[in-house]
């Protein structure tokens, strides 16, 4: 068969059943091959979205998911979504078509060297140039990107390559010499944890995007119960502990609640698991200094990267938490919880004054919380809406998910529709501001097209925001370049494309529009002005 | 603190590039790289001297590690290791100074590889201090050229750095 259609074939086998991808010529040939599969291929609007849907998608099923896009400018937009991918551990794979394999280095009509630009923010990349060697580079690329410390994995396929003949024979397993990701804790240092757990009076769980990632939410809970120990999130962890549980303080960091920055500031034992101490968790960490600190993670390198860990254990987090759960003893911390508890539930109502003709964003997610089914899933954008969303969403037993290492804008239309792809059932609403609502919104179209319901949350104060914030605090008020003058009527632009929406510029009025979003099985968005007046940080 | 690095890597188009990019993006200072195939066609070994302190050298083995085609790393201390550059020099030489240049290479153990009307060419294979030393002794007559090809290293004894 041709390397095309064997490219379909080896999708087919790794079990993918959506791809994202935006067509091309010199992906061309693969698309035509596409065409004989049930492999159903959602066209988005822009490749970057292509990107972020995948991403979206694999962060639901924990596999790797599948973008494509064609050479030249097609690949080169990519890149922000693979790097995005890259900086919060996302499985993905990325396919691009090439050049000619003759034409290469030749500066030919849309070619672009995909793999040395994208070489920072892929685990691994290849450019096939042999049609004999395609399915061992789709069964490598698939194991690469989805094991270990997961991240994107970038396949670049010249056209005349695509449309060679080769057998078809994909790999039962694949061993790379080179990569050999550990998934047991050493048993020492898992003795070690446990003593200095033991010891501890006033001991501390941070939870990161590592819970997901290896699925642990269950083993977490466990964990935290059997040795009563205290849990907060890093942005990248939250929703992984259900927020009503008694353990649970909130998340930390410089956008962070109070309960959990004063825990910080108070243990003695600092326990981090699948987290990387990004630098805006690090401004409540730097407190750290002389505390005890066990950093669990599955990539060695970032441990004492950013951090220094007393006691440092490598591997899968699911694995090792399960045998912490064996070797610890049942413990009690009933004073410090209490300490805690009483910081948390001190946190003061929140003053309630509102502009006329607007809607305190912090309330609105509150009402949302009430009407929130418990499987939820919640992606926020970029900016002030993030963190007002981050710091008032109250989930039970839903998700949420941001692009936190990358903060990339127009992050969260396109992965709400990935998300919504994988998991049909449930109910997805992104949150996002009128600054990245302008970067996605040509993304409606993808969500009309392919009938994906996603919800799309739209916080508008006309400005963006946290720059905004910045300029004000850092630079003496000297605003620039932040006024968002000339944006459009944001429910208008939603009716244009066939979905439904509305306004909400008062709290009165907030219910009854949530309720109508929740429950319509159609695309639906919600305006709501908020004061531009409004801050992230007081 | 300078430290070596030995790394052991698929001998593939663009794995030169993929160390030496990480180099570059990490902000490590390299000093030096050499690269060569070893006895087995399949693995290329690339030696590279970095400029860091403990913390840097620690975070450089464990980001080295985690690119696919680097199938090992290996750092040992100065003393454990056996260093060597080859270094050429084309040095300002008239007819009556060759006597002199002559004896300073013999003395040095470098060869003299050219010669012409104006000038000499040496060319001498040691470790970094005995190649200064002899760098300082030739300045005196006007250094037009040097070429370097960057440290190797071999650790000493019977261990050996293989897959």
């Amino acid at each position: 068969m041709t390397v095309a259609a064997a490219m379909v074939k080896c999708l087919e086998t790794e079990g993918i059943r959506h791809v994202f991808g935006y067509p091309g010529a010199a992906i061309c040939p693969f698309y035509d091959a596409l065409l004989e599969s049930d492999i159903e291929h959602i066209l988005v609007r822009h490749e970057a979205n292509g990107g972020h849907s995948a991403s979206g998608y694999a962060r639901m099923t924990g596999r790797p998911a599948v973008c494509i896009a064609t050479s030249g400018p097609g690949a080169t937009n990519l890149i922000t979504a693979i790097a995005t991918a890259y900086m919060d551990s996302i499985p993905l794979i990325a396919i691009t078509g090439q050049v000619n394999s003759d034409q290469i280095g030749r500066d030919v009509f849309q070619e672009a060297d995909i793999t040395g630009s994208a070489e920072p923010f892929v685990k691994h990349s290849f450019l096939v140039k042999n049609p004999e060697e395609i399915c061992k580079v789709f069964k490598q690329a698939f194991f690469i990107a989805g094991t270990g410390r997961p991240g994107p994995v970038l396949i670049d396929i010249p056209m005349d390559v695509q449309k060679q003949e080769c057998d078809f024979s994909y790999p039962e397993s694949i061993e790379i010499r080179s990569y050999k990701p550990r998934s047991e804790g050493n048993k020492l240092q898992i003795k070690r944890v446990c003593e200095a757990i033991a010891k501890s009076k006033k001991p501390l769980i941070c939870a990161g995007g590592g819970i997901f990632t290896a699925n642990a939410k269950d083993e977490l809970r466990c964990f935290a119960e059997l040795c009563d120990i205290p849990v907060i999130n890093t942005m990248m962890g939250l929703s992984s502990m259900d927020m009503s549980h008694r353990l649970y303080f909130g998340m930390l960091g410089m956008h962070g609640v109070k309960s959990a920055n004063y825990a910080v500031a108070n243990c003695d034992l600092f326990i981090l698991l699948g987290a990387r101490v990004g630098d805006r968790a690090v401004t409540a960490i730097q407190q750290l200094s002389g505390i005890e600190v066990i950093h669990i993670d599955i990539d060695p390198a970032e441990i004492g990267k950013n951090l220094s860990a007393t006691t440092p254990l490598v591997g899968d987090l699911k694995i090792i938490l399960n045998q912490i759960i064996e070797t610890a003893n049942e413990l009690k911390h009933t004073e410090w919880v209490n300490e805690l508890a009483e910081v948390r539930d001190a946190a003061g109502a929140l003053i309630s004054e509102e502009k006329p003709g607007t809607v305190n964003p912090k309330f609105f997610i509150h009402r949302l919380n009430e009407h929130l089914p418990d499987s939820s899933v919640i992606v926020a954008d970029v900016g002030q809406n993030q963190i007002w969303t981050a710091n008032n969403i109250f989930l039970r037993g839903g998700r949420f998910m941001t692009a936190g290492g990358m903060g990339t804008m127009g992050y969260s239309i396109p992965a709400a529709i990935g998300v919504k792809k994988a998991s049909p059932e449930s109910q997805v609403i992104a949150v996002c501001g009128d600054g990245s609502f302008q970067m996605q919104m040509m993304e409606l179209a993808t969500a009309v097209q392919h009938k994906i319901a996603v919800k799309i949350i739209v916080m508008v104060n006309n400005y963006l925001g946290m720059v905004r914030e910045v300029q004000e605090n850092a630079y003496n008020n000297r605003l620039i370049g932040v006024s968002l003058d000339g944006s459009p009527q944001f429910d208008m632009i939603a009716r244009a494309y066939g979905i439904k929406a509305e306004t909400v510029n008062s709290l009165a009025y907030a219910d009854e529009a949530i309720k109508r979003l929740i429950e319509s099985d159609e695309p639906y968005l919600l305006q709501v002005i908020v004061d531009e007046k409004e801050k992230t940080i007081l | 603190m300078k430290h070596t690095i030995s790394i052991l890597v698929e001998n593939r188009a663009g794995v030169l590039a993929r160390v030496a990019g990480l180099f570059a993006r990490r902000a490590y200072n390299i000093d030096s790289l050499a690269v060569g195939v070893t006895d087995d066609k399949q693995v290329s070994r690339i030696t590279i001297v970095v400029d860091g302190n403990e913390y840097m050298l620690e975070q450089i083995l464990k980001q080295l590690n985690k690119l696919i085609d680097v199938i090992k790393v290996k750092t040992v201390g100065e003393q454990e290791l056996l260093s060597r550059e080859l270094v050429l020099f084309k040095v300002c030489c008239t007819p009556a100074q060759r006597a002199e240049l002559i004896s300073i290479a013999k003395i040095a153990e470098a060869k003299i590889s050219d010669i012409s009307v104006t000038t000499m060419t040496l060319e001498i294979s040691d470790y970094e201090a005995k190649i200064s030393a002899f760098e300082e002794l030739l300045r005196p007559y006007g250094i037009k050229e040097i070429v370097r090809t960057g440290t190797i290293a071999i650790q000493r004894g019977s261990a050996a750095l293989t897959l």
